[in-house]
């Protein structure tokens, strides 16, 4: 199915399936053949992401079973009052859509990307660090409205003290990571604008020539912090 | 969902489901993960419909087990629409796949562990604290 690289650039045909797991791990060579060395160490580091959030997930399970008071219901304390009526959990429902969007026009700019569609994908680009934007603007404003109301890392109003200390802990790193992400679309959307992938312009940084894949390399990490959500809305929200 | 995959799936799966044909299909290396639009607009659909589902689990105010299940099973669902379609690993090697996927399978034994130490402390606060605060 796939290739193997080796140092001289020739290539041999490699076996698939378990076979192929075992030979590509045992010999003394390159493992993941067909990857790029910036696509296996962005998995690599997402992999250890999954275990810092993971752990996050873990602790907030922990204290979450191990108090003696009541779990605050999250289903009101994230409802909205719209329209005189409380809509329970509508902000974090529309933020949910917002990130899910925002890694549908990422999946798409990576696409356009290897069609050396540069307009495109650049416009892409922003969209999704637009709705990156939106996600983290929707978040301070939930993290206000719970502040104004009393909650605390320390305690709150409705119930188990450790409910604040760990809304604070695992959406905060979260939103942290959607903010580095929207950054880094930045930086990357005006790579590919100025073409800097066509032109073999080298990075500020690294000095090396980037290639379009970076745009793919990027959208790991854009996915990831969507899949994130998709535990963290899980877990803390809808338990 | 199966026929969204299955699409863009068919040709790559077919070489890696027979170990033996390998030779033949060794035509082309997928260096460039590059598919169709539709494919992606066919599973941001269904991510869409998908959270819509879990949000009506909260809205409906379902409990109990079929709560919980019916979370999870949205979120297994979503989670494995992202890494396979928009993260590409259903067309990755094996090698990577498994090297990726399966250590945070690991965590459910920490999971696991940590569910008997909470068990634990809620004991010893009940025992020693009464039920008061």
């Amino acid at each position: 199915m796939a290739e193997t690289l080796t140092h001289i650039g020739k290539t041999e045909p490699r076996p698939s399936g378990w076979q192929g797991i075992a030979a590509d791990w045992s010999s003394d060579q390159r493992a993941f053949k067909n990857v790029s060395w910036g696509k296996a160490m962005m998995w690599i580091f997402l992999l250890s992401d999954t275990f810092i959030f993971g752990c996050f997930l873990l602790s907030y399970m922990t204290a979450r079973m191990s108090t003696r008071v009541p779990w605050p219901n999250p289903s009101e304390v994230f409802a909205l009052r719209i329209g005189g009526s409380d809509i329970p959990l509508i902000l974090i429902a529309i933020m949910t859509f917002v990130l899910i969007s925002s890694s549908g026009t990422m999946a798409m700019a990576a696409n356009f990307g290897y069609r050396r569609d540069r307009r495109k994908t650049a416009i892409l680009m922003l969209l999704t660090a637009a709705l990156g934007a939106t996600f983290v603007g929707m978040q301070a404003f939930e993290w206000t409205k719970l502040i104004t109301e009393g909650v605390r890392p320390w305690g709150n109003p409705w119930g188990a003290a450790q409910f604040g200390s760990s809304f604070f802990m695992i959406t905060g790193f979260h939103g942290t990571h959607v903010t580095i992400g929207v950054i880094f679309l930045i930086i990357v959307a005006r790579k590919v604008w100025r073409g800097d992938f066509d032109t073999g312009r080298r990075g500020f940084f690294t000095s090396r020539t980037g290639r379009y894949e970076n745009v793919e390399i990027m959208g790991l990490y854009w996915h990831f912090v969507d899949l994130v959500w998709v535990f963290i809305f899980a877990f803390f929200y809808l338990w | 969902m199966a026929e969204a995959t299955a699409n863009g799936l068919g040709q790559h799966a077919l070489h890696a489901g027979h170990a033996h044909e390998a030779p033949a299909a060794v035509a082309h290396a997928d260096q460039h993960q590059e598919h169709p639009i539709k494919l992606y607009l066919v599973v941001w659909a269904w991510l869409f419909i998908l959270s819509t589902c879990s949000y009506l689990v909260d809205y409906f105010g379902l409990q109990g087990y079929l709560r919980w299940s019916l979370i999870l099973i949205f979120m297994i669902l979503k989670a494995g629409l992202i890494v396979a379609v928009f993260m590409h690993m259903a067309w990755e090697r094996l090698a990577l796949a498994y090297a990726i996927i399966l250590p945070p399978i690991l965590v459910l034994v920490f999971t696991t562990m940590m569910v008997f130490e909470a068990d634990y402390t809620l004991f010893t606060r009940l025992a020693f604290f009464g039920s008061g605060h």
